[in-house]
């Protein structure tokens, strides 16, 4: 076996592995970090495949920003993790069935006849020098700037989408606003009485 | 590498919607006062400006390509824009007393209506799986945060985050029948994917397991059966200001999906993908019009009808190609196009009445708040018995032609069997449609107060209700109009 025949079934097992862990793990921090886990060895897949930057985009977003959020979110709430588990072997046998038939369907379509290296014969080696973050780069804002543009406006409907759900101005708390406390005049603060003076 | 300079030209309408959405964004963050009306204001503007300009700028018979065969422009897509906009800016007149009444007309509804446009015309647009998919999310993205809008409202929330769910497990289908679809052809463009299987280059097996997911993000974006099993629940549990937005203008962007996926660029596999709409739309029309029979709650019983419509819809798409012969696919296809604009114009009116009658504090979400509707407002009620009878499919209505023009092409199709099934349940679904009529003449009121609706809103329900009417008595305009949108874009 070639090196890195061997190396692409180590990555494969290891992301098979993880990704398993992830739905049958009972806590939900490990699943989270098998998640981390998933993605690192997809990443290492895809560099075997020389897609550096989408490798070293997936660790970094995904590894680096989005799965250190979701650790954070999953420790701060506190799960109910028997009530998340109700019912599930009375879902069991049915999903279980479509999972499974899904599955046979898909190796039947997906296996060597017609995704073998016989029907999809191996690309040639990329020439010295080959730079796929380059390549990507030329075309982002180029041939593929409608898409790209569009992306951005999903983006903001998100973020838009986000605020607008959580966000909440409270009532009946004691916060101050700094501008208000800057902008505080003499006048706001002390009132002078003029009052007659008292006898004794 | 040689980069030319795109033609921005036939985008102009998606760039000014896109442009206007961040005018809405900034202009209601800094003037806070009148934020809520501005942003409305800007809304309704941006939908009219982008009228003007599809009609006067970008319309015109020949189909133009840009941004590197990623967009096109054609009547097709122009002319199911100009409709969407009609759509959207009616729905979002209408759900604006009842937005202002339970304190939802924030800026921000105003701001995600218009991006749910601009990703819907997107869709229409679309010559590319990556634009196409995007469009979608943008759309789909939107309406989720807008159906979870009353958000101190458990139901409203939980409508939202089922239909999130839901609509991600349909996107990532899609996306992974996009995904074989590439491997077979090795082309994202619609062109070159029609291209690649024309000259049969590209491996079958593989482009129908691709097929089938692409379906099935198809089916649920239309909510047909078995995929629909979001729309009841999302359509009662949004505010109906949402569920009036949700049932009309997308319809039109999922049929122009389906259309530019199987149309423009799956067309070679026709047979295969016209048995799975029969599946489809057997399901859809079966299921929804016996379900909608046992429905109390209008909102639910109407999203049963949409359902069914939309099953309709699809007997147009699947009876194009018969035994390889094409010569029925502009018939069939337009008369899909005619049932999806019409059954539009009628989720607006409905839905439209269903505002009417609530105000603040009080959902009139059940048939019985219908009751008596006769005595309280005769003009209303003649209005609603108007689009009940339309989308019973009683004759000189449009709803009766545009349930004609799609028994026509599946009889032409030789389909004889799927056109008695799809009469003998529209029979049985004309009870449903029928008691709402039933109980608005013949039943005492239950609820006396008067109905109060701002002027616009009274003027443009009576117009909507009215043209189901005219368009019934002249369908033949409407009709035309979709065959030759078609004509002009089908090469």
């Amino acid at each position: 076996m070639e090196f890195k025949t061997f190396v692409f079934y180590l990555f494969a097992a290891i992301l098979v592995f993880a990704a398993l862990r992830v739905i049958t793990a009972r806590n939900p921090v490990h699943a989270a970090l098998h998640l981390v886990l998933a993605f690192f060895t997809a990443g290492g897949i895809w560099l075997l495949l020389q897609a550096e930057f989408l490798a070293i985009v997936l660790v970094m977003t995904y590894v680096g920003a989005v799965m250190v959020l979701f650790l954070f979110v999953v420790m701060m709430l506190d799960i109910n993790l028997d009530r998340l588990r109700e019912g599930f072997w009375g879902y069991l046998p049915v999903g279980a069935l479509i999972g499974i038939l899904l599955v046979v369907e898909m190796a039947i379509v997906l296996g060597g006849r017609y995704f073998g290296l016989d029907a999809m014969p191996t690309p040639a080696a990329a020439a010295e020098g080959y730079s796929n973050t380059r390549e990507l780069g030329m075309v982002l804002y180029t041939e593929y700037v409608y898409p790209f543009e569009l992306a951005s406006l999903v983006l903001l409907v998100a973020m838009v989408a986000a605020v607008t759900l959580t966000l909440r101005k409270r009532k009946g708390v004691k916060y101050i606003d700094p501008a208000d406390q800057v902008a505080v005049k003499r006048d706001g603060r002390v009132e002078l009485v003029s009052m007659p003076a008292e006898k004794e | 590498m040689n980069f030319v300079v795109p033609d921005f030209y036939p985008a102009a309408a998606e760039i000014f919607v896109a442009v206007m959405a961040l005018v809405i964004m900034l202009a209601s963050t800094f003037a806070r006062r009148v934020g809520r009306t501005l942003a409305y204001v800007l809304a309704q503007f941006t939908l009219i400006g982008a009228a003007f300009i599809t009609i006067f700028v970008t319309m015109s018979d020949q189909v133009v390509y840009t941004f590197s065969d990623m967009f096109v422009g054609d009547l097709l897509g122009n002319f199911l824009k100009l409709l969407i906009y009609f759509a959207v800016a009616i729905a979002l007149l209408y759900g604006r007393g009842y937005l202002a009444d339970r304190n939802m007309d924030r800026p921000e509804y105003h701001l995600l209506a218009v991006l749910m446009t601009l990703g819907m015309m997107v869709m229409v647009t679309a010559n590319h799986l990556l634009t196409l998919y995007i469009g979608l999310e943008m759309m789909s993205l939107s309406l989720y945060a807008m159906v979870a809008f009353d958000r101190d409202s458990a139901r409203s929330t939980e409508a939202g985050m089922k239909y999130f769910v839901l609509g991600a497990l349909a996107s990532g289908l899609l996306l992974y029948g996009m995904s074989m679809i590439y491997g077979a052809t090795g082309a994202l463009d619609f062109g070159s994917i029609h291209e690649a299987l024309y000259y049969q280059s590209a491996n079958k097996t593989v482009l129908l397991f691709g097929l089938v997911f692409l379906m099935a993000g198809i089916a649920f974006k239309l909510g047909v059966v078995p995929f629909h099993m979001w729309v009841p629940d999302v359509y009662q549990g949004a505010p109906t200001a949402v569920t009036l937005l949700i049932a009309t203008a997308p319809k039109l962007a999922a049929f122009a999906m389906a259309m530019r996926l199987l149309v423009f660029g799956l067309f070679e596999l026709a047979e295969q993908w016209q048995a799975m709409l029969m599946f489809l739309a057997v399901l859809s029309i079966i299921l929804g019009n016996l379900a909608a029979i046992a429905q109390s709650n209008i909102k639910r019983m109407l999203a049963y009808s949409g359902i069914s419509h939309m099953g309709f819809m699809l007997l147009g798409l699947l009876s194009g190609v018969v035994d390889g012969d094409r010569h029925y696919a502009f018939g069939a296809y337009s008369s899909a196009m005619f049932y999806a604009v019409s059954y539009v114009i009628m989720s607006l009116a409905s839905f439209g009445m269903v505002i009417l009658l609530s105000r603040a504090g009080f959902e009139a979400e059940n048939i019985d708040d219908f009751k008596g509707l006769n005595k309280r407002s005769p003009w209303f009620a003649a209005m609603m018995m108007i689009v009940m009878f339309s989308m019973a499919g009683i004759p000189f209505f449009i709803g009766f032609f545009a349930k004609l023009a799609v028994l026509q092409s599946v009889v032409a199709a030789g389909y004889i069997w799927l056109a008695v099934l799809a009469v003998i349940m529209s029979v049985i679904g004309a009870y449903y449609y029928l008691r709402v009529v039933k109980v608005m003449y013949f039943d005492e009121p239950v609820d006396s107060a008067p109905i109060h609706a701002p002027a616009d809103v009274r003027v443009m329900l009576s117009v909507n209700g009215l043209s189901i009417a005219v368009l019934g008595l002249m369908p033949n305009a409407l009709m035309s109009l979709c065959v030759f949108a078609l004509l002009a874009s089908l090469v």
